[in-house]
Order: structure tokens, then C-alpha cells, then sequence
């Protein structure tokens, strides 16, 4: 839902798009080559998404696109003309954060902080095709109705973004604290 | 305070998504991107670059090669610190290694730029070079000291007699590969002059020596430099120095009158930041009957840069960790052209602990004794090779209380011995040790009639919790809660300190806050109820300077149970669960010091079973250089891992009683993996990392 336009045009622009970003639409003239990624941290500054490989190998610049996670450096912006985009930035503030966010904070699910934008938005994605009745490879019966999110399955999941750091039984839970109701 | 769980002060602003690091700042205005072109040979010489295509390019401003680069200093290798030292680019036709730039272009857009590199047609002679650290070993040399100024070799007794007359004997070689950093946050530098000043946002641990690398380098005046850091994507040492993206973008931006950012590639990070060492160790351990070590030889050989000289301090840990008479430590090098080593995160101490503590498992097995009672049995009761007291040793606590929490008790005495299912399952365990060290630090702090206490320093927090346990003991100090405590670092300008670096970062810092602290309660309370502005510096010494560090041994300990499940069939290895025990003084903070141990411990795990950065022999290159082919681990390959921390004081190591663990965990991690690899198969990987083309053809039949 836009609550306001912004108009962003880049020096090597091109193309013309409009796109939502965490409730305001946006009016971006842009070179073809842009990443979503590069859009949203050089046009917009929105630089809570992070570019941690530019391959689609570290999950560092995860963001909700239409609900779904992907990796936004592996798409180029011109592809998402009217799409509904959520950055981590769109999630919660830091003196209003996002429950998710909060259990973060709480299990220390980080360290440097450079990939947790992506966990976190990774994780909110995850949690909806988890409801959704996704299977995953650690799926005992991928016949049966329903997900329950086990440890095994959070981790599964969770694969996609790297922490370096090495903060995931952390990361694990956290994420279970959300799954489980546990309000802080 | 100090020691409670507090969260993290900056956590909220990280995961919101709103803490700023080196790329992202824009209070400059609109910076010029700059991307870096890099050599596709490993040693020769430019003979044609053609940057015609390059400069018509839309949107390029300034194409920088060798030559047109400005001249810089040379580097000055009597500077023992290498990130001290000048760091000059693109300065000649030269090629060292592979990926080295040889131009920077820079556009107005990220996509030009990148774009534009391409276009940089350059023409080589290559010369044969010397890539191939397995066949030039023999052509290795001791360097006059290794990292952190530790002596090259050390003899105690007489090795040879010791080694030859003992009844039992390990004598088996390890070799570990490349191993590389990659911290989250690629190497990235935006370079904004004002007249003379020169202002750098750089991701960086030690702002002191990355300054005077800069001004080295440019030819400026110190004064002149300044550095902001405030969030660091991870470093685990390769970032302690700056790399060409810092030097290249100054250059540019001077060039231009405008502000420009410069980032890694991930791919150039694999070239152009320096990797741990490939070693090959040769591990000699002599005993009695009873498990009693009569000798220990440890010699490493590993590569270096033929100018930039690098040594870890492999074979450091082994002067300290066990007792027995007779001892041999030498550490040897082998000049390859490649990129300068640098630190990774426990240099020495992770590759020597895996080879040591493998062979102390091979000990064990050979002799019959349960590992952790052979551990137990060499427990040395001074330093065995400096012959001073151990300030806080606790080794065996750390050994006794990890048996017990893991169930060691319930271990498979015998190799192969256990199955669940379709997995072969093992039991390892092995010590961690590593040296303390204190360096020198400055830190300010100031309270101002708000009530407000605002620390300043040009320390950094590279997601060690750096902000969180300075509020801690400045709270603690000046009797404040938490919420009137303000921490500014990550600025040159601030009062300098040594960085984070070595573990030793959150110890130097705190000690010389505290005395801050002290100093301004002081004053306080000679201000007479007067209230106003008030200021005072703390101040710490190095460790060359404290009469307490040459009088006693100052270590950290702990020690790791890992249990690991392998495929029957396919030989697939998976860790199950993993404990580490440690010994670390005081912890500042319980909450940020179980992550960086069980980051650590990580680490360790994947230096047994997943890193490895594979060279392309005939260039130098690393054909593995990206995220997906440089296998570091992921949140499933990482299931039930713990770390528990005894309770401690080390008074001789400082007035916190706190020392260093950031690189505690890793140190022994991957050998208690290996170990347990070994326990569950009967098959002993020498040649790390463990992957599974090594352990199948070893694995025990399956019964028909």
C-alpha cells in the first residue's frame, strides 16, 4: 500500500519502473544492469539488504518480494515492476523492532551484523512457506499435512544465508522462539 | 554488571538494518564507484594496457593503471607490524600474483564501472612462477622471527636422544591448506578528501595502523588521516590491515575531487586478501609406557610471500601445552608467488592445535590410555619451555568438566566400533590453549552536566560485542546505568589504541576504560558538587612493558567433545553435537562470550571437514573463490554445539582478571572433529579437511 511517491533517477538511467518498497511506491529511472540489490542500497540507500557475494551464494541480500524471500542480487530491479517490496528497514525500527527482530536481540543471534538483515528476512519468509506446507529436505514424511518447524528443519531452511560469524544455534533460536510464541 | 548477559547495545540498530557499514555511508553526498580490474596471470609483466575502450565507456571518469598512478612509498619492511607498513597500488608493470590490480575504473554508476573493467585491454609476458607449495618445500628457509615477534625455533633438553629412546612413538606428518577469512562484509573503502584531509570509510580492526599505512603510502601527514569504521562485517584478522581498495580509492578520489567507494569483489577477496598459510607438519611425540611424554618435536613449514615475510606462530602452543623434557619446535618457509599471508583468525594456533592434538589422539590410541587421561598425565606444573608459574591454568578442570557434561564415559573405547542406523558414530575430544596478549590502548571518557558518560576510543567492534562490554564497565565504574553510557569508537581521530586483533582488544580497552573511570571519579570528587564538563584518559601498557607477563605464563584454555556421525556407504560426515569447555579469566559479557566461542568452535569444524581453497597450479589462482565452491559451513551442517565457560579471575593478567577468547574456540575444535572421524571409522585423515573422497576407501566392510 503506497502511502507516498518518490522519484529516483540514476545517471546511467534507462528504464522506467514503479515498484512499492516498504509501503511507499517508488518511481525509479534505472540502468537495465541494476540489481534489485544495488537499487535498493545505491538508489533508495536502503543498505539494511547487504551484498555479501553478489552471486546468490551468501543470502546476505535477502528481502521479501511479494511475501516470497529471494536474493535480491540475483534479479535484476527492472523485473519488478508493481511488485511489493520489504527490506529489513520495513520489518520494525530499531526503537519499534519486529518480534523477530527482538528475539534476535534477546539470543544474541549475531555478531558483525552484516548477514542478519538476510536471516531476518530470510526467516520471515521461511516462517510463511512453512505455513504454507512447503516441505524442505529434512522433511521426514513430505506426505503429510502440515510443518512442524523442528530444529532440523529451521536449520534446513535456514541454509541459504551464511553466517560467518557463526551465530546459528543462536539463529535456530531465535527463529524457535517466534515458532513457539515466546513474546519478549 | 561486568560479566551479566547484556544484549548487545547496537543490536537494535544492526537488525534493523540501520548500523552503516563502510559502502554505506552517505553524509559525503554521491560518491563515484570504483571497480577494480586484476591480473589474469600470476608472475610477469605487463607489456600493452589499453585503456582507450575503457575511458569512451558511458559514465567513466578516470581509468587509474600504472601509468598514470601517482608514486607512493615503497613499503618499508623493517616495520615489523606488515598493516604498519606502506601499502602502495598499481606502482609499476610488475605482476606478483594472480588477480593483482592492474586498473581501477571509475564511473558514475556501479554498473558503469563494472562494465568498464571489462574493457581494459591488457597484454602480458608471464614468467614461470611458483605456485605449487608441495614441490618446493624443500626449498624452505627460517625467518628470523614468526608473528607476533615469537622466537622462530625453541629446544629444551635433547630431542633427538629423548625421541629415539622412548617407548612408544608418534611420528606422522599434517598438511592444512589455504584457509581463508571471508568475513560477511567484502573489503570496501569510500574516499572523501577536504583540501588536504583526508577522510576514509573503511572496514578495518586496527585504526591506528591502518592510518599510518595510508599516510605512509600517500606521502601525508598523519594528522592529516582519518579513519571511520563504526560497524565491521566480521574481519577474523584479514581485516587488521587495509588493502587496495583503501589506497585505491584515496587515489582516485583525489584524482576525480569527489568522493569514491571501492569494493571486493568476493572473488578478488580470494586474491587480494591474504590467506592462511598451507602448512605441512611433521609431529614427533615420545612417551613411556604410562602415557608420560618424554618428547615433543613439532616442525612446520608453510608458504610466504617472497617479500612480504609471514609466519604464523604454528608450533607456538606446543611450547606450553605439555610437559616433557626434551622438546623441538621450528617453523620453516617456502617462498610462493602469491599474495602476502596474513592473519586468520587464531594464526598458528588452529593449524598447529589440529596437527598437535591429532597426534596426541594417535598417542592415546597407541598406547591404550583413555585421551582425556593422556592429556590429564602431561599436565605440566610450570611452562615447560620458559620455566616461569602458569598465571591461571586450567586445563584439566576444563578436561574433567567437559568429560562429565558430554558423557565421555559413554565413548566407543574402540574405533569402528558403533553404529546408529546407517551411520558409523565416533566420539573425539582434544585441548584448546592459546597465549594471551595486552596491548597498549588509550581511552577517554567524559561527563558532561547531563549525566551522560561518553567513552571515546579508536578501538572497533567487529561484532566481537566490543560496544556492549565497554558500557559494561564504564556502568560499572562510574556507578551509572547502562542507558547514561555512550561509546563512540571506530574514529582515528579518537584516542588510540591497538584494535581488535589477537584476542586482545576487549581486555586492552576495558583495563584502560576502567582507569578512565577511576581517574574521572577523581576528579569528581575534587570538582566540589561544582558540576560541569568533566574528562580523563585510562591507559593501558603493552605486554613488553608489565612486569607480570614475563613472570608468568598467561594462557586461555579449554577443551572440545564432539561426536560425528559418518555414512556407511558414502563415507558423508556429519557432526552430531559438540561441547567446549573453557578457561578464559573473567568473561566480560556471559552472553557475547558463548558466541564468540561457539563461532569459533565453528571454525573448527570446518577447518576439519569443509575449508579449503584449492590452487589452480599452473597461476596461482584459486579456482574455488567464491561462497559456493569455498565451502564454509551453513546452519545445517551445524546442529547441537555448546559453549560453557568456568567462572574465573586471572589477577596476574590484569585488574579485570579478563583475557582474550575470541580465537580460544577455534583453537582444537577441528582436531576433536577429526578425532572423532577417526574414533567412528578407524580411519586417521592426515591431509586436512576431512572430506569424504579420504575416508571411503578406509571404511570398514559392511556386514553382509
Amino acid at each position: 500500500m503506497a502511502v507516498s511517491s518518490n522519484d529516483v533517477k540514476m545517471k546511467s538511467a534507462g528504464i522506467g519502473i514503479a515498484l512499492t518498497v516498504n509501503g511507499r511506491a517508488h518511481r525509479l529511472e534505472l540502468d537495465p544492469r541494476t540489481s534489485l540489490l544495488d537499487a535498493l542500497r545505491e538508489l533508495l540507500h536502503l543498505t539494511g539488504a547487504k551484498k555479501g557475494c553478489d552471486h546468490g551464494q551468501c543470502g546476505a541480500c535477502t528481502v521479501l518480494v511479494n511475501g516470497r524471500r529471494i536474493n535480491s542480487c540475483l534479479t535484476l530491479a527492472v523485473m519488478h515492476e508493481d511488485d511489493d517490496i520489504v527490506t529489513i528497514e520495513g520489518l520494525g525500527k530499531p526503537e519499534a523492532l519486529h518480534p523477530l527482530q527482538a528475539a534476535f536481540v534477546e539470543r544474541d543471534a549475531f555478531q558483525c551484523g552484516y548477514c542478519t538483515p538476510g536471516q531476518i528476512c530470510s526467516a520471515i519468509g521461511m516462517l510463511a512457506e512453512a505455513r504454507a506446507g512447503w516441505p524442505s529436505h529434512a522433511t521426514v514424511d513430505v506426505a503429510a499435512e502440515g510443518t512442524t518447524l523442528t530444529g532440523a528443519e529451521i536449520r534446513e531452511r535456514m541454509s541459504g544465508n551464511i553466517c560467518r560469524c557463526a551465530a546459528y544455534p543462536n539463529i535456530v533460536a531465535a527463529i524457535r522462539d517466534i515458532v513457539e510464541g515466546v513474546h519478549r | 554488571m561486568i560479566g551479566q548477559a547484556l544484549n548487545r547495545v547496537d543490536g537494535p540498530l544492526k537488525v534493523g538494518g540501520r548500523a552503516a557499514y563502510a559502502y554505506e555511508h552517505w553524509e559525503a553526498g554521491q560518491p563515484l564507484y570504483g571497480f577494480i580490474a586484476g591480473a589474469t596471470i600470476g608472475k610477469g609483466r605487463i607489456t600493452k594496457i589499453d585503456i582507450a575502450r575503457a575511458e569512451r565507456s558511458p559514465g567513466v571518469r578516470l581509468v587509474l593503471t600504472h601509468r598514470n598512478a601517482p608514486e607512493q612509498n615503497a613499503p618499508d619492511f623493517s616495520i615489523t607490524s606488515q598493516y604498519s607498513r606502506a601499502f602502495p597500488v598499481l606502482n609499476g608493470p610488475e605482476i606478483h600474483y594472480y588477480g593483482e590490480p592492474v586498473a581501477l575504473v571509475v564511473a558514475e554508476t556501479f554498473e558503469q564501472a563494472r562494465a568498464a573493467a571489462r574493457l581494459v585491454d591488457v597484454e602480458y609476458a608471464a614468467e614461470a612462477g611458483h605456485y605449487d607449495f608441495a614441490a618446493r618445500q624443500n626449498n624452505a628457509y627460517a625467518p628470523k622471527k614468526v608473528n607476533a615477534g615469537l622466537p622462530t625455533d625453541s629446544a629444551v633438553g635433547d630431542f633427538d636422544a629423548g625421541f629415539a629412546g622412548a617407548a612408544v612413538k608418534v611420528d606422522q606428518r599434517y598438511s592444512t591448506p589455504y584457509y581463508f577469512s571471508q568475513a560477511m562484509e567484502p573489503h570496501a573503502a569510500m574516499a572523501v578528501w577536504n583540501g588536504d584531509d583526508l577522510t576514509i570509510y573503511v572496514t578495518d580492526q586496527i585504526l591506528a595502523e591502518g592510518r599510518t599505512c595510508v599516510a605512509s603510502t600517500l606521502r601525508i601527514d598523519l594528522q592529516r588521516v582519518h579513519l571511520i569504521s563504526p560497524y565491521i562485517g566480521g574481519g577474523f584478522g584479514s581485516k587488521l590491515g587495509l588493502h587496495h581498495e583503501a589506497i585505491l580509492a584515496a587515489l582516485a578520489a583525489r584524482e576525480v575531487k569527489q568522493p569514491v567507494k571501492v569494493a571486493m569483489t568476493r572473488q578478488q577477496i580470494f586474491h587480494l586478501v591474504g590467506p592462511r598459510p598451507t602448512t605441512s607438519q611433521r609431529v614427533r611425540l615420545g612417551a613411556g609406557k604410562d602415557g608420560r611424554l618424554v618428547a615433543i618435536g613439532h616442525d612446520v613449514t608453510m608458504y610466504t610471500n617472497p617479500e612480504w615475510e609471514y609466519a604464523e606462530q604454528t608450533a607456538a602452543t606446543t611450547r606450553s601445552l605439555y610437559a616433557a623434557p626434551n622438546r623441538l619446535t621450528r617453523h620453516r618457509l617456502t617462498p610462493l608467488d602469491r599474495q602476502r599471508g596474513e592473519d586468520v583468525r587464531a594464526p598458528g594456533e588452529a593449524p598447529g592445535l589440529l596437527a598437535v592434538e591429532s597426534a596426541m589422539d594417535e598417542l592415546a590410541y597407541a598406547l591404550g590410555i583413555d585421551p582425556v587421561e593422556l592429556r590429564i598425565r602431561n599436565e605440566p606444573a610450570r611452562d615447560p619451555e620458559r620455566d616461569v608459574p602458569f598465571s591461571d591454568r586450567r586445563l584439566v578442570e576444563c578436561l574433567r568438566e567437559g568429560a562429565r557434561r558430554f558423557g565421555w564415559e559413554e565413548r566407543p573405547v574402540s574405533p569402528a566400533s558403533r553404529r546408529d542406523g546407517r551411520w558409523l558414530v565416533g566420539y573425539g575430544m582434544a585441548a584448546a590453549i592459546r597465549m594471551h596478549f595486552q596491548g597498549t590502548a588509550k581511552v577517554r571518557v567524559r561527563i558532561g552536566r547531563d549525566g551522560i558518560a561518553v567513552v571515546q576510543s579508536d578501538m572497533t567492534d567487529l561484532g566481537t560485542g566490543t560496544y556492549t562490554i565497554l558500557t559494561q564497565v564504564a556502568a560499572d565504574a562510574l556507578g551509572l546505568p547502562i542507558e547514561r553510557v555512550r561509546i563512540e569508537i571506530g574514529k582515528s581521530d579518537f584516542p588510540e589504541s591497538s584494535g581488535s586483533g589477537g584476542s586482545w582488544g576487549a581486555a586492552n580497552s576495558s583495563i584502560a576504560l576502567h582507569r578512565a573511570c577511576k581517574a574521572l571519579r577523581e576528579k569528581i570528587e575534587h570538582s566540589a558538587g561544582e558540576p560541569g564538563d568533566l574528562e580523563a584518559e585510562g591507559e593501558v601498557a603493552g605486554m613488553w612493558k608489565e612486569p607480570a607477563y614475563q613472570a608468568y605464563s598467561i594462557h586461555t584454555y579449554g577443551a572440545h567433545f564432539a561426536e560425528v556421525g559418518v555414512d556407511a556407504d558414502t563415507a558423508e560426515i556429519r557432526l552430531r553435537r559438540m561441547l567446549g569447555v573453557f578457561a578464559v579469566g573473567r568473561a566480560l559479557n556471559a552472553k557475547t562470550t558463548r558466541s564468540q566461542l561457539i563461532g569459533g568452535m565453528t571454525w573448527g569444524v570446518s577447518a576439519a571437514l569443509h575449508e579449503e581453497a584449492v590452487v589452480d597450479t599452473r597461476t596461482g589462482a584459486f579456482v574455488n573463490r567464491d561462497l559456493a565452491e569455498y565451502l564454509v559451513p551453513v546452519n545445517a551442517d551445524i546442529p547441537d554445539l555448546d559453549a560453557i565457560v568456568l567462572d574465573g579471575f586471572d589477577d596476574k593478567a590484569n585488574v579485570l582478571g579478563a583475557k582474550g577468547l575470541g580465537e580460544l574456540g577455534i583453537c582444537g575444535a577441528g582436531a576433536a572433529v577429526a578425532n572423532a572421524v577417526f574414533n567412528a571409522t578407524g580411519v586417521r585423515v592426515r591431509d586436512f579437511p576431512i572430506t569424504l573422497d579420504k575416508v571411503l576407501p578406509g571404511l570398514p566392510l559392511a556386514e553382509a
